[in-house]
């Protein structure tokens, strides 16, 4: 049995390292490299030393307790927080010092813990912003509302259609946003990172504070949109449950640090892990 | 129809006109407000300095020539040309964006994330700064400013007036080239912020400044467009009150009168900005008309700040505005 096999429990089939999932997925090659990563806020350590890989076309969880560090490594790789040591590689290339609107061009697009919508536009203006950098047409052009800029808005609503079709969100694509239910901002949220068509989609817990009935749309929407569109995911969660179910590998935080990283069932079986969440007797 | 019942018409459409210039110098207020959280106490002082600018390019003007001469003893003062004022206006247009992008670079992208209250503090600096610089630049003299926008007497309005009422209303042309200017520049702002790229960042960036850049929104490239246009809406503002009054220092004190439109229309509405500079302009007009003769009149400077004040008591939030509702 192959290093491979032992460590992910199914054979490793391209060069690049990847392979096929069970359901019969295209895993790829690295994508997106964390290494060494230490982020500080004054005396306090939010992440230590971490090092881990996003490959493409996969589902990647990142998960740990409360406080374990989980959503600022989110914001390290949306860019929102500088570390201050370690490297981040995408697309194989070092990533120098970023802000978060740079990142977001690389193909990079997220969502938010406690949701970040434009709560004064519609459903439909909200997941247009998504396409904002799709759209090439000067300041002058726009202003004179000629020709280009008017064939990019025509296909850019196409594409976001397409996505409001694919969320089931037609019924309220003019509603504005403020005064929807917690479950569907979830999902105009997802519509617009979506709308951006990323490479990397980042989703900060993309299931908090939501029914049960919620959590299996949402679950569903995250399978088919990694099926359909061929997008990489990183998500956020503490639900342990939902995680194992969706993710190809996972990483589990605890006070900062990297305590497993590997497959559902292997991070289910690892001893730190169950201590972390269950809680262990020190001595 | 009695005579009282006429002058309170035409006192009313006046009152209108005058609106539409507090109106203007409101807008350029709300814009920046809404896309920063900045109060720009400068806005007043950008028309002014626009009004400068474009009567020094006009005239063929040496921008700083009292310093120039005083130091090197040279005697010039024009560059001896005089442009048309379409050429001008762009010039005078390009020195407004050139000055947005200035001071987003070296005052407010130093500022970000400060206290609203530093922020205004900013702006205060500003504006005594912009009103040193155009008196330096451009001299203190009263200037003429003359664009070709027609003036005096709208005959055709007085004498349709006349034949219908027997009196003839007096409406000053430039006020109506005024209001048609200052609305084809409310629904050309509307039509860019609803349906354009820039407009829909801008009204992101007004709305969630992390959302705004998770999709890839340059918060300092909105900034820079948004002072650009405020400080487009100034120039707009500077030439009719310069065309009415001379380009004046008293100019910055517009906008003063800018505060109590925007506590009745509310700071972050465009409609808001609109109507409440025309209450405001037809209000203090009608009440120097009706009670002024009563209490010894100059009711104009004080009216609208009362009427500001009753608003801050019943209708915190001005008209239009945001209702600021603190969930506990």
């Amino acid at each position: 049995m192959s290093l491979a096999e032992q460590v992910l429990g199914h054979e490793r089939d391209n060069e690049d390292g990847g392979w096929i999932t069970a359901d019969g997925r295209q895993i790829g090659a690295v994508m997106m490299e964390m290494k060494n990563i230490t982020l500080r806020f004054g005396g306090v350590v939010a992440i230590k030393d971490i090092s881990f890989d996003i490959r493409k076309g996969e589902i990647r969880a990142i998960i740990g307790p409360n406080g374990a560090g989980k959503s600022s490594m989110l914001n390290v790789i949306s860019g929102f927080y500088n570390p201050q040591e370690g490297d981040v590689f995408y697309l194989g290339e070092k990533r120098p010092k970023m802000r978060p609107y740079e990142v977001a061009r690389q193909g990079i697009a997220r969502t938010f813990q406690n949701i970040a919508l434009f709560e004064g536009m519609s459903v439909l203006d909200n997941v247009m912003t998504g396409r904002l950098n799709h759209m090439k047409a000067g300041v002058l052009a726009q202003a004179l509302w000629k020709g280009r800029a008017e064939r990019e808005e025509i296909e850019n609503r196409e594409k976001v259609e397409k996505i409001i079709d694919f969320l089931e969100i037609q019924n309220i694509r003019k509603k504005p946003v403020g005064s929807l239910p917690y479950g569907l901002k979830k999902r105009v949220e997802l519509a617009r990172a979506l709308a951006a068509e990323p490479s990397l989609l980042l989703l900060d817990e993309p299931m908090a504070g939501m029914n049960v009935e919620e959590k299996e749309d949402m679950s569903r929407f995250i399978l088919d949109v990694n099926d359909e569109f061929g997008t990489t995911i990183a998500l956020i969660e503490h639900d342990m449950g939902v995680v194992m179910d969706l993710s190809d590998r996972v990483v589990v935080m605890d006070y900062g640090k990297k305590i497993g990283d590997g497959t559902p069932d292997e991070v289910r079986n690892n001893q730190d892990v169950i201590d972390a969440y269950l809680g262990v007797a020190h001595d | 129809m009695p005579d009282q019942l006429l002058f309170a018409m035409e006192v009313f459409l006046n009152g209108l006109m005058a609106g539409v210039l507090y109106a203007l110098v409101a807008l350029g207020f709300v814009l920046i407000y809404k896309a920063s959280g900045i109060f720009n106490y400068a806005q007043g002082v950008m028309a002014l300095f626009a009004a400068l600018t474009l009567v020094g390019i006009m005239e063929g003007q040496v921008p700083f020539s009292h310093l120039i001469n005083a130091v090197f003893g040279t005697e010039i003062h024009h560059f001896g040309w005089h442009l048309p004022a379409v050429v001008a206006i762009v010039l005078t247009g390009v020195v407004m964006i050139a000055l947005a992008w200035a001071v987003n670079r070296f005052i407010f992208r130093h500022l970000v994330g400060q206290e609203p209250i530093i922020l205004f503090m900013a702006t205060i600096g500003l504006a005594y700064f912009m009103e040193g610089v155009g008196d330096i630049m451009w001299g203190a003299d009263i200037k003429k400013l003359d664009v070709g926008l027609p003036q005096g007497i709208n005959t055709w309005i007085d004498e349709s007036t006349y034949e219908i009422f027997g009196y003839g209303f007096f409406i000053d042309n430039l006020d109506l080239w005024a209001t048609g200017i200052a609305a084809a520049l409310v629904i050309a702002l509307t039509i860019f912020s609803q349906y354009s790229k820039q407009g829909r960042a801008l009204r992101a960036v007004a709305d969630d400044h992390q959302a705004a850049l998770s999709v890839g929104i340059s918060l300092n490239y909105i900034w820079v467009l948004v002072w650009s246009i405020a400080g487009f809406v100034a120039l707009v503002a500077g030439i009719m009150w310069g065309t009415k009054s001379g380009v004046q220092f008293s100019l910055s004190l517009i906008a003063l009168k800018a505060l109590p439109v925007l506590m009745l229309g509310g700071f972050t509405s465009i409609p808001g900005a609109i109507v409440g500079g025309l209450i405001i302009g037809v209000g203090e007009k009608l009440f120097e008309f009706a009670i002024g003769p009563l209490v010894g009149g100059a009711t104009e400077n004080w009216f609208a700040y009362v009427l500001a004040l009753l608003f801050l008591v019943f209708r915190p939030q001005g008209l239009f505005g945001e209702r600021i509702i603190e969930r506990v």
